[in-house]
């Protein structure tokens, strides 16, 4: 059977007019993704993601193309925290010192943002939000003798509500909009709606000292601060819209532009207001001029 | 060629109409135990009284809170994972923080369902925070290092306690700061000695800060805690 025919090198038509006769037969493809396919793979290279091998796998994948994992997978999810501690610190750098020119979105997300920094930021802000509003209530009080201290634990979930719904709602709100008018235009440009709650969680970084410092009973030095904070995380979020809506027609550009620096200001406002509570040097601290705190000595009573 | 077909003749021959009430002669041996007798060594706690199972458990329970108040780095609280240490310590703990200002339901210290949700729902939280950061560590044995490691919060707790009973003076609250610190960071130091080494090197300041916000926020409800006037 053997001829010498058989022996020299056959031509690779060869292998493809077999493949075409029998598509099902077993190959071994040797192209780069084919990391975990042993030598008697099936005809469909599957890429497996288990767990050790599904970071890099994910980090790979992510240069190229953006998640391919259904939602319903963990690996989905693995790919929003895929930072390292220089990246984290790198990010709330770059979301206290905004630089004119400097898209926080493009330059210091470079476009793949996680959900650790804004999760953990605002946990952290509201418990300092909670725990300080505490301790200035207490400070402010400490003069009166039939003063008792409360720990005013439901404090915590009010701030919680509050500053999750912001950041979670206010960025759909924003996505949503700037979708509808791109796509309205015809524009290209876009942020992803991940992008935009990364911008407004590290933006929020800022309020954590400013609500340590709102400890210190003096007014204006809380007004300073609150302007201090707003002018450096508006900013952060100026800069970051306003190439996007710079295109669009010159009024909606600036009413969106507003809209954004308006709910953030009312987010510092309401948050000093409800939890920094300023009690005047009245023997009786309850019947301080102050609506919510009239407000709650009614329920007791 | 024959021998195969004498070999195989009666095997299957007839194969059909033969009732299988073992006439079948089938060559080799067959080493299936039939009517399983409970070997020496299987492990069969159903027969052994309740007073073992009980202290096994306890005994188990108890050797993990010994790890916990001197931290060597060892993997048995990791391999053996129990959820009744983190749940009596919770449970204690709840009950603790209870009894404070308990004239207004408003302004006073957290609700023992508070207490709870913080501790379960932040242990949930971290663990996952950590598995999602590309920890090699599994749910529930994360689940256990956090709740193991409260015991020296709980142990501040009663000690705050007794000083309140002295008084909730300057002094006092002086102790009960420094009582409740060195215990919050003897729980964060405990708890990252077991859980930072399933982290990859880059990424230990991003598991270890929740954990360290986690007790610090626990050791600040047992610091305000006040009790009724």
């Amino acid at each position: 059977m053997a001829s010498p025919d058989d022996l020299k090198f056959q031509e690779f038509d060869e292998a493809t007019d077999l493949l075409l006769a029998d598509p099902g037969a077993s190959t071994l493809s040797m192209s780069g993704s084919s990391r975990t396919a042993p030598a008697g793979a099936t005809g469909d290279i599957k890429l497996d993601m288990s767990d050790d091998e599904g970071q890099e796998e994910s980090s790979e994948l992510l240069r190229g193309e953006k998640q391919t994992s259904g939602f319903w997978t963990f690996e989905y999810y693995q790919s929003f925290f895929n930072v390292d501690t220089m990246q984290v610190l790198d990010r709330v750098k770059g979301s206290v010192m905004p630089l004119p020119g400097r898209n926080f979105i493009k330059h210091t997300l470079q476009s793949s943002p996680d959900l650790y920094g804004p999760f953990w930021i605002c946990v952290t802000l509201v418990f300092s939000l909670a725990i300080s509003g505490n301790l200035s209530t207490f400070l402010n009080s400490l003069g009166s003798p039939q003063y008792h201290y409360r720990p005013q634990f439901h404090r915590v979930t009010i701030a919680a509500v509050v500053i999750f719904l912001y950041a979670w709602l206010v960025p759909l709100g924003v996505w949503g909009f700037l979708t509808w008018r791109q796509r309205e235009e015809r524009q290209q440009s876009g942020y992803s709606f991940l992008e935009t709650v990364c911008v407004y969680g590290y933006s929020l970084f800022i309020y954590i000292p400013t609500s340590v410092l709102w400890i210190l009973p003096f007014e204006w030095l809380r007004w300073l601060l609150i302007l201090v904070a707003m002018v450096i995380s508006g900013s952060v979020l100026v800069l970051t819209f306003w190439p996007v809506v710079r295109d669009d027609t010159k009024v909606t550009a600036f009413a969106t532009v507003a809209t954004i620096v308006i709910l953030h200001a009312l987010l510092s406002i309401g948050c000093k207001m409800y939890f920094f509570q300023t009690a005047t040097r009245t023997p009786v601290p309850t019947l301080a001029p102050n609506h919510t705190a009239a407000i709650f000595t009614n329920k007791t009573h | 060629m024959a021998e195969v077909d004498e070999l195989s003749k009666p095997m299957f021959a007839g194969l059909s109409d033969v009732s299988i009430s073992g006439d079948i002669p089938v060559e080799g041996e067959i080493n299936v135990p039939v009517g399983t007798p409970s070997h020496d060594d299987e492990y069969s706690t159903l027969d052994e009284p309740v007073k073992d199972t009980i202290l096994r458990d306890l005994k188990a329970v108890g050797k993990k809170f010994v790890h916990v108040m001197y931290p060597k780095k060892s993997s048995t609280l990791l391999r053996d994972w129990d959820l009744w240490g983190p749940l009596l310590l919770c449970v204690t703990l709840a009950l603790m923080l209870q009894g404070g200002s308990v004239d207004s339901k408003e302004d006073g210290g957290p609700q023992f369902a508070e207490v709870f949700v913080i501790i379960w729902f932040g242990s949930v939280i971290i663990t996952l925070n950590s598995k999602l950061l590309g920890g090699t560590i599994s749910f529930f044995q994360s689940l256990c290092v956090l709740g193991y490691c409260i015991m020296p919060l709980t142990v501040a707790m009663v000690v705050c306690r007794l000083v309140l009973l002295g008084g909730s003076g300057m002094v006092s609250f002086i102790v009960r700061l420094i009582v409740v610190t060195a215990s919050f960071s003897w729980s964060t130091f405990a708890s990252t000695a077991f859980l930072a080494d399933s982290q990859p090197s880059n990424r230990k300041a991003l598991v270890v800060y929740p954990v360290f916000l986690f007790y610090f926020v626990i050791g600040w409800m047992i610091l305000t805690f006040s009790p009724s006037a």
